[in-house]
């Protein structure tokens, strides 16, 4: 037997398995959090940042005194204030 | 035959499975809009201090909506420097200057997407940036989900004091994506990846390297190329508390590989107190052409300490206090907060006794922020 028609009949064995049992029935993935369950999550102590002038500031400093930035959310200010 | 059937039926079934997960991923999107900002104004003054340099100022944020539909925002913000750095001190002499930041940028609502248009100035007597930016949000999957992306150009232009010959540019792309999800009824975590492109003159005029102890003018490549990402977890507590989880790891062509950790704790006291605690650290390791003191001659070489191998460790408070709450109509607060950092070279020498450089920052902010 070649190694072609080998194949053939394995993916023929595994295709019949396959559609001859009941395929599992996925069921769609519907949000779980619902909008009214989510008053926690509005709160103001959860935000990424709550006052944008301060977190920028913050991050102004650091990135003119350290060789990493981005991925932080906060457009940087171009100046060599080193 | 029978075998190609089977197969057939089978893409059909992974098909359908897929399109029911997709569909339930982005099928409920519209069924809610998203909201603008929230009107906001921001009166703040900064403060730094540590390493030799002192630098404060006022900055100032209002945000408006217009016609439920835009929102626009304003930002002035000054950096008043005086510099007596470590550089300064044993290679030149110290100075003040005033950095001025002009800021302007628009929302737009429509459907479930957050389009933000921003334009930037930033003017000091030496240097100049020109900044826009691009971003938008979109929310999916019932507002569980938000999906980001932004795009950011800036150009500078860099002079020297004295020197009114010298004039270059220097300009910088920023291509950043990001996810927002909520985990549960308390948890959500973000995860954010930028890519960050320059090109220009990415030195300073002033800043000397030392080759065979020799001072010389460092010479820095004329192009770099970083990558940032940035994992973060917040969750509620449950007892009117919460606390966040960060980290980011940053690499460049430079060859400068940084980890930032971050671990921070909220809580509530009473109806009108609110305060936020953090410690956060920092690791680099030193760009490919930084030298204390090189004792070769290479094509770059650069002696400024913010591409040498160092870590920092800060820690951080702030306290915000209800001065005044209307519902529906405005709600006015008081804040303040404090940085500590300790910063420790592993190979930048103080030329003043030959140790290991090292020094402590701090950094005061005190502003009122209104929404209404």
């Amino acid at each position: 037997m070649t190694a072609g028609r080998t194949l053939a009949v394995a993916a023929a064995l595994a295709a019949s398995l396959l559609g001859g049992c009941a395929m599992p029935t996925f069921p769609t993935i519907q949000p779980w959090v619902k909008p009214y369950e989510r008053e926690r999550l509005a709160d103001p102590i959860m935000k990424l940042s709550r006052d944008a002038l301060a977190d920028k500031h913050f991050e102004h400093v650091r990135d003119v005194r350290e060789g990493a930035r981005g991925a932080t959310g906060f457009q940087g200010g171009g100046c060599g204030c080193n | 035959m029978a075998a190609t059937k089977a197969a057939i039926g089978l893409w059909r079934r992974l098909l359908a499975l897929f399109g029911g997960l997709l569909g339930g991923l982005l099928g409920v999107a519209g069924a809610r809009a998203a909201d603008l900002p929230e009107n906001k104004a921001e009166a703040l003054i900064h403060s730094y201090s540590g390493g030799g340099v002192n630098a404060y100022g006022p900055a100032f944020l209002v945000r408006k909506s217009i016609f439920d539909k835009v929102s626009l925002t304003g930002t002035y913000y000054v950096d008043a420097v005086s510099n007596a750095s470590i550089d300064v001190v044993t290679t030149a002499s110290p100075y003040k200057e005033t950095r001025h930041e002009f800021g302007l940028s628009a929302d737009y609502v429509y459907r479930d997407a957050q389009i933000t248009f921003g334009l930037m100035t930033s003017h000091e007597p030496d240097y100049v940036a020109n900044t826009g930016s691009l971003d938008v949000t979109q929310e999916v999957f019932g507002g569980m989900t938000t999906v980001a992306f932004g795009f950011t150009r800036a150009s500078d232009t860099v002079k020297k004091h004295n020197e009114p010959e010298f004039n270059d540019s220097a300009n910088h792309w920023q291509y950043r994506l990001g996810l927002t999800q909520i985990l549960t009824t308390r948890w959500l975590m973000s995860v954010n990846f930028e890519a960050l492109s320059d090109d220009g003159y990415l030195a300073s005029p002033y800043r000397v390297a030392r080759v065979f102890g020799a001072a010389v003018p460092e010479r820095t490549p004329r192009t770099r190329s970083g990558r940032a990402v940035k994992l973060r977890l917040v969750g509620d507590l449950g007892n009117r508390d919460a606390t966040h989880l960060e980290y980011r790891y940053f690499s460049d062509t430079w060859d400068i590989k940084a980890h930032t950790a971050e671990i921070g704790y909220s809580r509530y006291f009473g109806e009108n107190w609110l305060a936020d605690s953090f410690f956060r650290y920092y690791t680099q390791t030193g760009a490919l052409f930084y030298s204390d003191n090189a004792m070769s001659e290479t094509l770059y070489v650069s002696r400024n300490r913010q591409l040498s191998t160092f870590n920092n460790m800060g820690l951080g408070a702030k306290l915000s206090y209800n001065l005044r709450r209307v519902p529906g109509r405005y709600d006015l607060k008081l804040n303040g907060s404090y940085e500590y950092t300790r910063f420790k070279f592993k190979d930048f020498t103080d030329l003043r006794d030959g140790s290991l450089y090292g020094y402590a920052s701090s950094v005061i902010q005190v502003y009122l922020s209104a929404t209404y």
